[in-house]
């Protein structure tokens, strides 16, 4: 199963492209001190609003800050914060969605009416209102993030369960005597995974859109500090005399929130057997040895 | 002592949401046993709680009153079924995990009984050619499978684990007439050969008596007459001598 995945991933260029973006934006934020050719916080009076040049590749900002570098930094919060909030929601909305849509009945009630409850709120006025209470602080806004959205990620999978765990298999496995979880992990959780993937990915770029918002109002992550929607809002000020400044940031959020994308779709593709293509060549040139040994043995 | 035994086994469903107090019978009072190798028809029309019962039967379910006992114990208790009841479902489309191969398919009963350790993968060649199938099967999906083909994998997966029982809810109704037919034969070979029960049950009077010794009609819920297939121009109720008429005009 594992090798079949690799294989079928490593043959979808655009999966292995997309799997090297997003390893190199991963590596990048967590190495950013090696990676940063400038400290990102460093004013430069001189140098404000400056072209890319060798010493600056992508050129400084209003305050002359190197913006590679900056660009780098940002990863941290951006992608590697909005990653560890998405993986937190995802995991207890999916651990909540599987437990209503399998177990049904009253658990499914509690759970479902308790999702109701959180998502009768408004997300924004949320995560406001959280931050008023904690204060204000990339911290407190990814936790707003995690408190809130496992509620539409339990009703999206939980749907999902439902319909999956109707399939003549699972009846199978339960007659059989497979305990439950064995039935959760071996056959619910790969037929929802791919819905699992699509709301997850399609969730990240709306989390870091949200997450540049809440920075420009000054909720989110501190002044000096780099962050990709924040760079974007400065970019703002200067629209219409230096457009070029927000190409950097923008570029960078479209690139990773469309990787993370193109990675999902290829996932879906490499671990569907009715979706993969080359698989069926493949087995077929393996399996010959095995319909010689057929014949040898009858 | 018979095989399974049920006696006075009452099913309902709430219709129409979680307030209303509406419920549905689905089966009402239905008793009956089965012998240690016999083949028991149930056959009645669409929405008559057919797969009611045989979802009871293989323990899925509990009913709301009454017993379904296996060998004197409770049927749903998982412990005490083990893997002595199979079954064979309809839908041979979602009758395997579209992610597992034939052979993942075929290991799943043997793993979870624990038999996976004597048996290994020859066995799987074993059940394969035992349904009329060769080995280079084991490394297909089931999308890469015909109708038949599937439910003969299904068959070769409830046969795994040498049940005592299996549960056949029309297992045989959506495959075309010819292959039916071989199914039909393959069961009934198999049955011989493994000295299991089964319970059949469709809404094909002909398929069931071909296979079955006895027949049980059901109807609305209700059990109308049982009675042994060489029994069956004699039968008593109205039902089921309409359902006889209607097979010898067609
Ligand atoms: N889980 C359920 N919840 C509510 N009602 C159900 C449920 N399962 C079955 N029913 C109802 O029970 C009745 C009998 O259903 P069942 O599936 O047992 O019929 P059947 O005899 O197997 O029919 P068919 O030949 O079409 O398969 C139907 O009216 C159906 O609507
Ligand atoms: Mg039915």
């Amino acid at each position: 199963m594992k090798m079949r995945l690799l294989t079928n991933l490593l043959q979808d260029k655009l999966a292995v492209l997309s799997l090297a973006v997003i390893g190199l934006i991963l590596a990048a934020g967590a190495m950013a001190p090696v990676f940063a050719p400038h400290d990102p916080n460093a004013v430069n009076m001189d140098l404000r609003y400056a072209g890319a040049s060798w010493h600056y590749l992508l050129g400084n900002d209003h305050l002359g800050r190197c913006i590679l570098s900056r660009l780098i930094y940002g990863i941290r919060p951006s992608v590697l914060g909005v990653l560890a909030a998405l993986f937190v929601s995802v995991a207890l909305g999916a651990f909540l969605g599987l437990v209503a849509g399998y177990f049904k009945g009253k658990t499914d009630a509690v759970i479902m009416r308790v999702c109701d409850i959180m998502l009768s709120f408004p997300g924004y006025v949320m995560t406001l209102a959280i931050v008023g209470i904690l204060g204000v602080g990339l911290g407190n806004i990814l936790l707003a993030f995690m408190l809130l959205k496992w509620a539409w990620f339990a009703r999206i999978i939980r749907a999902s369960v439902l319909q999956a765990a109707e399939a003549d298999y699972i009846k199978f496995a339960r007659i059989t005597g497979v305990p439950s979880i064995t039935i959760l992990l071996r056959h619910v959780v790969p037929v929802v995974s791919a819905d699992i993937a699509v709301v997850a990915s399609s969730s990240f770029g709306s989390m870091i859109l949200q997450l540049s918002g809440f920075s420009f109002l000054g909720l989110g992550v501190q002044a000096p500090n780099a962050e990709w929607g924040m760079m974007l809002n400065e970019a703002r000020d200067v629209m219409f005399s230096r457009p070029e400044l927000m190409l950097a940031p923008g570029l960078a959020i479209v690139l990773t929130v469309s990787a993370v994308n193109f990675m999902s779709d290829a996932l879906q593709t490499a671990l569907d057997p009715t979706l993969s293509k080359t698989n069926r060549k493949f087995r077929e040139q393996a399996s010959l040895p095995v319909k010689l040994r057929g014949k040898e043995v009858a | 002592m018979a095989l399974l035994n049920i006696s006075h086994v009452f099913k309902s469903y709430s219709a129409g949401g979680m307030f209303a107090r509406r419920a549905q019978e689905v089966v009402r009072d239905v008793s009956f046993a089965c012998e240690p190798g016999e083949c028991l028809g149930i056959v009645g029309e669409s929405g008559s709680g057919k797969s009611t019962l045989g979802r009871m039967i293989a323990g899925l379910e509990k009913p709301d009153r009454g017993i379904v006992h296996w060998e004197g114990r409770p049927v749903w208790d998982r412990r005490q079924r083990g893997c002595r009841i199979s079954a064979v479902f309809q839908d041979y489309t979602s009758s395997i995990n579209p992610f597992f191969t034939v052979e993942e398919a075929i290991m799943e009963p043997l793993r979870t009984s624990g038999m996976h350790k004597r048996k290994d993968r020859s066995s799987v060649d074993l059940l394969l050619e035992q349904v009329g199938l060769n080995a280079s099967y084991r490394e297909r999906y089931p999308h890469e499978l015909s109708g038949g083909e599937a439910q003969r994998v299904c068959i070769a997966r409830a046969i795994a684990t040498e049940p005592h029982y299996i549960v056949m809810d029309e297992a045989v109704s959506s495959l075309d007439g010819s292959v039916q037919l071989l199914v039909l034969d393959l069961l009934k070979a198999l049955r011989r050969k493994y000295a299991m029960s089964y319970m059949f049950i469709t809404h094909d009077l002909q398929a069931a008596a071909y296979l079955c010794d006895r027949i049980l009609f059901f109807k609305e819920g209700r059990v109308e007459e049982i009675i042994a297939t060489e029994q069956l121009r004699n039968a008593q109720s109205e039902y089921a001598r309409h359902l006889l008429r209607m097979v010898i005009t067609s």
